[in-house]
């Protein structure tokens, strides 16, 4: 299901250097034209479809249509990614909706600190098994 | 044909930003966010540097980009000795024990740190009330607490993981960035730049010294110098043709950006390949590719024919006497072939009862309990495959009342799920020392047979069912050890053995190419001077389809469709030094497809070396249907030697440490 851009919704995100999109589509899809200040997604037949455009863009202008060359038109399926949680919006090609919510991170965002409270490297160690966590921790790795 | 080169005449020469470094990390998936993490606390304090190269953004970089429902690789209560015997009984007998041994006793650590930095991960409660993960995190205790995952496999634990990605390369960044600010590095993380190509030491041609690259962003160049470095970018997609036929051709099972490059760059500088003939044919949802591991495991659903059969049981006998021993148990592989010998039957579609599960359900479940199910069934697709989440609701399909078809997909080449494709790697000293590996040990653990190149996650082979974490500890292992090799060659200084000129003038080509000749039609994308890179890879794509046992083809092929195959792939390997790019996307898009024409070819060739259908259902030899244990029970491994480019292949013997 390659995405789209709602021509109405897409402020090319103000006239940055890159749109938000473009900084994270993992396939490298997304496009600016800069003429018309709207983004577009340059290679279709290579979106995976991961949905990451479209919960990134803050202009909800990104959506995504089903794949036209197996999927029925009509459905869509609608993300609202929060910090803490994600709700989802499933509209099915007859008309029915079904709306879900799951968490996403129990941690605030930009809140890891990753070497907090864990033991320095052991470098008598270094060639034995274990990470540093397990070494400075005693924990023996076992072997077969 | 006339051979292009680059002198620069028709397209303008990028600025050539050099970087030196001792550790270089090629990706930035779960591996080398593995690495960046382990490598950045033992190296940090000795003044060691790290680089992370990402074609990406790290954020959303790899194969988890999307997100996953689950961690299908955590031991708890687990001996590693019988995660061995899982993967070793999946992979058809032939599998690197030491390393799946060491992976299974190291990944846990990497699960439990997810969830310290706020993935949430599902709780079973001491009343055996089932919770999700915020819920977890707030009633139940951490993993590495005591606390009790839900378990939907043996293997497997339950998360909700949309933001799995986005938390582990949080942590790498930190650590990177904790690794810059101590070494006074200007930037050491840097994302949107593709490496096409590993460059050899000038003084020894078996040892990797650097890698160069491009900016898919600005017209730059990169050349970076390094000690030692981590190939680890993913495994190989859209190598096949697929089955979709239009714009679904990027609905792939396996990330679609995933494009050889870990086996392909490593191996044109010489490193040895193993099993490069397994592949990877996952049974899924149809045309959306979404997951059906929680609905066999988790959601207890049955998959049958149209007449309501059981293939796996009816078809059990018959592969038992084909297949003897390996057949007790089916594997993977083996529940394809059922599968598809009651298609090929004319016994299909292939259902996955949805609706009987949610019937059996109804039966210990309230109302309240049955949403939460239907819910939880949802999210499944909605974590990891959104895509089949939109095709259920544009079929009208309601997974309750309506059951959905199953498919067997194009093949993939990879190491980390359930398949073990990959670089041959020196094992841990520990275990290889104890049992007498000698053959399998080489001095740092991951690292291949060139010196100074290690490799993680899909790069690793003959050790599949690593899965996210596994991958992500894999990259750690692969993190420390390169951190000790530094330590130990700290008198070594990397030369490249080109001028950082010659190899920009190389990767640059494609743009040479296409300003050289653009005018000479009314259309650039007809022009008999050069092939741009959709076209390159629709071309191998039906070759491999056709020749070497894509679905198209019910995964047949022989000696004599391997040779005519490989004759098309060499043709397709002259071409592609006419490979076209008008702009830095599609210089990108260009290499990736070289990169998948090697391991492609690659692919090709072990399956032609290996005289024996090891993976029935993955792949059949017409003219050897038979496992043969007799002369095939081995390691095949392969190395293009880079003085001739030609192709050596050689048999390593296997050795079980963990009995039956």
């Amino acid at each position: 299901m390659p995405s789209y851009v709602i021509t109405e919704k897409c402020d090319g995100c103000k006239g940055q250097e890159r749109t938000a999109c473009m900084y994270i589509c993992p396939n490298d899809l997304m496009k600016l034209d800069r003429d018309r200040m709207k983004a577009w997604n340059q290679e279709p037949d290579q979106c995976w479809e991961c949905y990451n455009c479209v919960k990134i863009c803050p202009q909800q202008a990104i959506e995504v249509r089903g794949y036209a060359d197996f999927c029925p038109m009509g459905a869509n399926v609608i993300p609202l990614r929060g910090t803490d949680a994600i709700m989802w919006t499933i509209k099915f090609r007859d008309g029915s909706l079904k709306r879900f919510k799951f968490p996403i991170r129990t941690t605030p965002e930009g809140s890891i600190d990753p070497y907090a409270g864990k033991p320095e490297p052991d470098f008598s160690k270094i060639k034995e098994p274990g990470f540093f966590t397990h070494q400075g921790e005693g924990k023996e790795m076992p072997k077969p | 044909m006339e051979k292009e080169t680059c002198t620069w005449s028709y397209c303008e020469k990028p600025e050539i930003v050099e970087i030196e470094t001792d550790i270089l990390l090629v990706g930035g998936g779960m591996a080398c966010c593995g690495a960046a993490f382990e490598a950045a606390r033992w190296a940090t304090p000795k003044g060691i540097k790290i680089v992370m190269v990402d074609k990406a953004a790290t954020d959303r970089s790899g194969s988890v980009a999307m997100g996953l429902s689950a961690i299908n690789t955590y031991m708890g209560e687990n001996d590693p000795a019988d995660y061995v015997r899982y993967v070793r009984a999946d992979l058809m007998g032939i599998i690197r024990e030491d390393l799946v041994y060491d992976l299974g006793r190291h990944v846990d650590d990497s699960v439990h740190l997810f969830e310290e930095w706020g993935l949430p991960i599902w709780k079973t409660l001491d009343d055996g009330k089932k919770v999700d993960g915020a819920e977890g995190k707030k009633v139940g205790k951490l993993l590495k607490e005591g606390g009790k995952p839900v378990r939907s496999g043996r293997w497997q634990i339950m998360i909700n993981g949309e933001s799995y990605k986005v938390i582990v390369a949080e942590a790498a960044k930190k650590a990177l960035e904790y690794n810059r600010q101590a070494t006074g590095m200007e930037q050491n993380h840097f994302e949107r730049v593709f490496i096409v190509k590993l460059i050899p030491d000038a003084n020894d041609p078996n040892r990797v010294a650097g890698a160069v690259g491009f900016s898919v962003r600005e017209h730059k160049a990169y050349v970076f110098k390094a000690k030692c470095m981590l190939v680890a970018a993913g495994g190989c997609v859209n190598v096949f043709r697929p089955r979709s036929t239009g714009e679904g051709m990027g609905r792939t099972w396996f990330a679609v950006w995933n494009a050889g490059s870990t086996y392909t760059m490593p191996a044109e500088l010489g490193a040895k390949m193993v099993l490069m003939e397994n592949r990877f044919v996952p049974a899924r949802f149809k045309d959306g590719y979404g997951p059906v591991g929680a609905w066999f495991l988790f959601f207890k659903a049955k998959a049958t024919n149209a007449l309501g059969e059981d293939y796996c049981a009816t078809w059990h006998e018959e592969l038992k006497k084909r297949y003897g021993k390996y057949a007790e148990v089916l594997g993977t592989c083996l529940r394809n072939t059922a599968m598809m010998e009651d298609m090929k039957a004319g016994k299909g579609p292939i259902w996955m009862r949805t609706d009987l599960a949610f019937e059996e359900a109804k039966k210990h479940m309230d109302a309240k309990e049955l949403k939460h199910l239907e819910a939880e069934a949802w999210e499944d697709f909605l974590d990891m495959t959104i895509a089949q989440a939109g095709l259920w609701a544009a079929n009208n399909i309601r997974p309750e009342e309506k059951y959905s078809e199953l498919m067997p997909s194009e093949p993939y080449l990879l190491g980390s799920h359930a398949g073990c494709a990959g670089l041959w790697t020196s094992g841990p000293e520990d275990i290889c020392k104890a049992h007498g590996l000698d053959e399998y040990f080489w001095g740092y653990n991951r690292m291949t047979t060139v010196d100074g190149l290690f490799t993680a996650g899909d790069g690793c082979g003959a050790s599949g069912h690593k899965f996210s974490s596994g991958s992500h500890a894999e990259g750690r292992i692969a993190g420390k050890e390169m951190v000790r090799y530094v330590l130990d060659h700290q008198d070594y200084t990397p030369t490249l053995a080109k001028s950082a000129d010659e190899y920009v003038a190389e990767i640059f080509l494609p743009f040479e190419v296409y300003e050289k000749y653009k005018n000479y039609t009314t259309d650039p994308n007809v022009n008999p001077h050069y092939i741009r890179p959709s076209m390159l890879q629709k071309r191998l794509q039906k070759i491999m389809d056709e020749y070497v046992a894509g679905a198209g083809y019910w995964y047949m092929t022989s000696k004599t469709m391997l040779e005519e195959g490989l004759r098309q792939l060499e043709m397709l390997k002259e071409d592609s030094a006419k490979m076209a790019a008008a702009d830095h996307h599609e210089l990108m898009r260009c290499w990736e497809n070289y990169h998948r024409i090697t391991a492609g070819e690659a692919h090709a060739r072990h399956i032609l070396f290996r005289e024996e259908t090891r993976y029935p259902g993955y792949y059949f030899r017409g003219d050897f249907p038979q496992i043969d244990d007799e002369n095939w029970k081995c390691f095949t491994v392969s190395r293009i030697n880079p003085e001739t480019g030609q192709w050596e292949f050689e048999k390593i013997p296997y050795k079980q440490i963990i009995p039956d």
